[in-house]
């Protein structure tokens, strides 16, 4: 039996492609010692890849050399309960309204789709501009 | 799957006249690899089949940028009048095409071999 999670979990990674199957891990790895089930794991894992494939892409522009923290950690939820909190912060060009905007789906076309997977499978996706410059993207999930 | 690995492992080409390409996509197609994916795509649509099954039983993980990779398949091979069809998604793989609503737009079958009858 795993024991229950207190404490969060903080990663620092370099803007390349080549990191997001290890953050893919981790994040499944985390949401699944929080209680979430297998396909809700993968949902979650999903979003975070989608989010950070936007910063490498619009933020930094493809540069593969920047910084990307990311932190995953719980906060309450209503009714007594948790939710999972995960930030991505970068120190890129700020998301512009065009690149944070869901699109019709009915618009049978490739690219787009990322935001509309944010959004449909967190409970919360939050920018902010951050401190120092940048974005910090807080999405959160509840339990 | 080793990173830089290529996504289609291996391309057959089955039924009367060799006209069915059968696609075996493999590993997870991601940023890093979707390109790679997409020009395998084209590669094979370039030869002119008459179909086009793909079969993603071996791609445990697919992220908008590989979906997209279907998608600019699936507009070609509609203009140009080739079947295509899906095979073998897994339960994640399966789970972003219906985030997107595109699990009604393509030909689904539970595995290549289904996808493979007339």
């Amino acid at each position: 039996m795993t024991e229950p999670l207190k404490s969060s979990l903080r990663l620092q990674i370099a803007s390349t492609p080549v990191h997001l199957p290890i953050v893919r891990a981790a994040v499944d790895r985390f949401a699944g010692m929080l209680g979430f089930d297998e396909a809700t794991c993968g949902k979650i894992t999903l979003a975070v890849d989608e989010a950070l494939t936007n910063i490498i892409k619009h933020a930094y522009h493809g540069r593969d050399d920047k910084p990307i923290e990311i932190t995953l950690g719980t906060v309450p939820a209503p009714a007594g309960k948790q939710a999972l909190r995960i930030e991505l912060r970068d120190w890129g060009t700020p998301a512009g309204r065009e690149e944070i905007k869901s699109r019709d789906l009915e618009d049978i076309r490739p690219g787009g789709l990322g935001v509309h997977i944010m959004n449909s499978i967190m409970d919360e996706v939050q920018y902010a501009p951050a401190d120092g410059g940048g974005t910090r993207l807080v999405m959160t999930k509840r339990m | 799957m080793a990173v830089g690995s290529e996504p289609i492992r291996n391309v057959q080409w089955i039924g009367p006249g060799a006209s069915t390409a059968l696609v075996e996509a493999v590993g997870d197609i991601d940023m890093q690899r979707s390109a790679d994916f997409q020009r395998g795509l084209m590669e094979v649509l370039d030869r002119r089949p008459r179909q086009i099954v793909v079969d993603l039983s071996g791609v445990a993980y697919m992220d908008s940028s590989g979906v997209a990779s279907l998608v600019k398949l699936l507009a070609r091979v509609r203009r140009e009048k080739i079947g295509l069809r899906l095979a073998g998604l897994t339960s994640r793989v399966r789970s972003v095409f219906e985030i997107t609503r595109l699990d009604s737009v393509f030909d689904i079958f539970g595995s290549a071999q289904e996808a493979l009858q007339p």
